[in-house]
């Protein structure tokens, strides 16, 4: 049974633009998904309608149902603020593109990463202290307790992503939704925190709805893809499929131009090498 | 990098640069906070000991400095330091008073019109937009027009005029919180919107806020003054400082320090409070403050 299954999703605007038309896919518990599109092509709007966080004045319609444990079968469509409150950060949980932005300023990382533990797990005090340790050094930060003193503003940009996905993951979710999380960091940084992301989902086996713009990217860590072009599905499969015999125009020039990157790569490390 | 040295060489940076800047910083604290607390001191020991009885006129009119009267007597021969002291505690209930009042009501009505979408939010900022450009004064007249003058009612004046500009500052903040990631993630981990505006939006909004009202505390000041030098603000025998400067302008070359005194003092607790504010700022603001 799919863990989340989203049928004929619709996204409108304030003005009545339609930014996402009849999107259907389904994640299976345990299993990784991506989304691939450029940016505006409407990804990080599907990441919110799942989570049914719409900003104010776009409406969803279609369906987005998620298998809540004791719960069966849940709509977020529609559902009222106090259901999905109760399924955030339990049910779906989600890491954003740019983590300075994704934490807040003033408060120290420690409070931050012990709001979701405290509410969820009803941790206080000692016990609530060691879970923050332990979940910072889940995501392999060096020296936690003093990360955990730390303002974001004074740790770097890779060491906020890990805090970032450290606070997503405190609830245990049964969906991860990763939104570009690696576009603001260094290409070394991400390296690694793809490595995270994907030992901590396969650790928890958490299923993984991964959205990015970059093919080699979201490839590397999903099994399946759809693609996404101005809020349409334009392919979708299994990852291999996708990337050796693309349909599509657009996917076919996706999987070109990651191609041409690679070519001139490797053209560069041959001219080095002769 | 090792951590260490990621951790120090923030945007802010180290540098002698910044060191002196933070330096100056404590300093402006440090006399702002020296220039104010000599005019709490002032208005504390007032309500214990004065001099003389304010309504002592026993002194002779307009009497130079020297003693019995340590800075004269006024055109009814009451004592000038008592005066003044009697008129520090009158400026500093004006200041705190309408900071209290202006500030309640102007973050409350921000933080509602912060959450405002559309229409709402269209209304609330014309109708901020109209009060601001309302003149203080004119309100206070009105106010002590329908009341009698007093302390209170130039302290509800100065409050209300001041709330609106509170209030737009306070929207402004709140809206510029809530298009951050951060209040998505918080809602993303199922925290609920009474929490998120106390865990999220209140503290961020609260530095900024803060430096205002205590900008907002001088202005008060001043504003009380010209209402007490207008006959708005607090009745005889309340001594303000703006009363006094109104009562002594006629004598002015006979009596210079009738008019001087109250002046000065005026300037001080404007000055001192600007400073305050001024350094004040980066106590409020950890992303402001070097780290320990």
């Amino acid at each position: 049974m799919s863990l989340l299954e989203v049928a004929g999703l619709g996204v409108r605007s304030a003005d009545g633009r339609d930014l996402i038309s009849d999107l259907s896919f389904t994640v299976d518990a345990g299993t990784r998904f991506g989304l691939i599109g450029e940016s505006g092509s409407g990804k990080s709007l599907t990441a919110l309608a799942i989570m049914g966080l719409l900003p104010p004045g776009m409406t969803a319609s279609g369906s987005v149902t998620l298998d809540v444990p004791g719960r069966g079968r849940t709509e977020i469509v529609g559902a009222g603020e106090r259901l999905l409150n109760r399924l955030r950060g339990r049910t779906t949980s989600v890491v954003f593109q740019e983590p300075l932005t994704a934490l807040d300023p003033l408060m120290r990382i420690g409070h931050q990463v012990a709001e979701p533990l405290r509410r969820a797990q009803g941790l206080r005090g000692r016990a609530l202290k060691t879970a923050v340790t332990a979940a910072l050094e889940e995501v392999r930060l060096a020296e936690p307790d003093r990360i955990a003193r730390a303002y974001p503003h004074e740790i770097s940009g890779g060491q906020r992503q890990r805090v970032a996905i450290a606070m997503a993951l405190a609830c245990r979710p049964a969906l991860l939704i990763a939104d570009e999380p690696t576009t603001a960091l260094d290409v070394t940084v991400q390296a690694e925190i793809l490595a995270l992301l994907d030992g901590l989902v396969s650790a928890h086996s958490m299923a993984l709805l991964f959205i990015g713009h970059d093919l080699a990217v979201v490839s590397g860590i999903t099994d399946h893809v759809l693609i996404l072009k101005d809020g349409k599905a334009v392919e979708s499969g299994a990852v291999l499929d996708v990337v050796n015999a693309p349909r599509h125009p657009y996917a076919r020039e996706l999987v070109g131009s990651a191609r041409e990157l690679d070519a001139a790569l490797d053209r560069l490390g041959e001219g080095e090498r002769s | 990098m090792s951590v260490e040295q990621a951790l120090v060489g923030a945007p802010d940076g180290e540098g002698p640069k910044a060191a002196t800047r933070h330096v100056s910083r404590s300093v402006t604290l440090t006399i702002g906070c020296v220039l104010v607390g000599v005019i709490v001191l002032v208005a504390v020991v007032s309500l214990f000991w004065l001099p003389f009885a304010p309504e002592d006129t026993s002194g002779g009119r307009l009497m130079p400095p020297g003693a019995p009267h340590l800075l004269g007597t006024d055109k009814l021969g009451r004592d000038l330091l008592t005066q003044l002291m009697i008129g520090a505690r009158i400026a500093l209930a004006a200041g705190a008073g309408s900071v209290v009042l202006g500030g309640a009501i102007g973050i409350v009505a921000g933080l509602a019109a912060g959450f405002a979408t559309r229409w709402l939010d269209d209304v609330v900022s014309a109708l901020l937009d109209i009060l601001i450009a309302f003149p203080t004064l004119l309100l206070a007249m009105l106010v002590a027009a329908t009341q009698a003058a007093s302390l209170t009612s130039a302290i509800v004046a100065i409050g209300l005029a001041m709330s609106a500009i509170v209030a737009r500052l306070t929207r402004v903040l709140v809206k510029r919180v809530l298009a951050h990631d951060f209040i998505t993630a918080a809602r993303t981990s199922g925290t609920s919107w009474p929490r998120v505006v106390l865990e999220h939006v209140v503290p961020n909004i609260w530095p900024t806020v803060s430096v205002n009202l205590a900008l907002q505390f001088g202005l008060a000041v001043l504003a009380e003054a010209s209402l007490s030098y207008l006959g708005l603000g607090a009745p005889p025998p309340n001594a303000s400082w703006g009363r006094m400067l109104q009562e002594a302008q006629a004598s002015v070359f006979i009596a210079p320090v009738g008019v001087i005194a109250p002046g000065v003092l005026i300037v001080v607790l404007v000055i001192g409070v600007n400073l305050v504010a001024d350094g004040f700022r980066d106590v409020a603001d950890p992303t402001r403050r070097r780290r320990r």
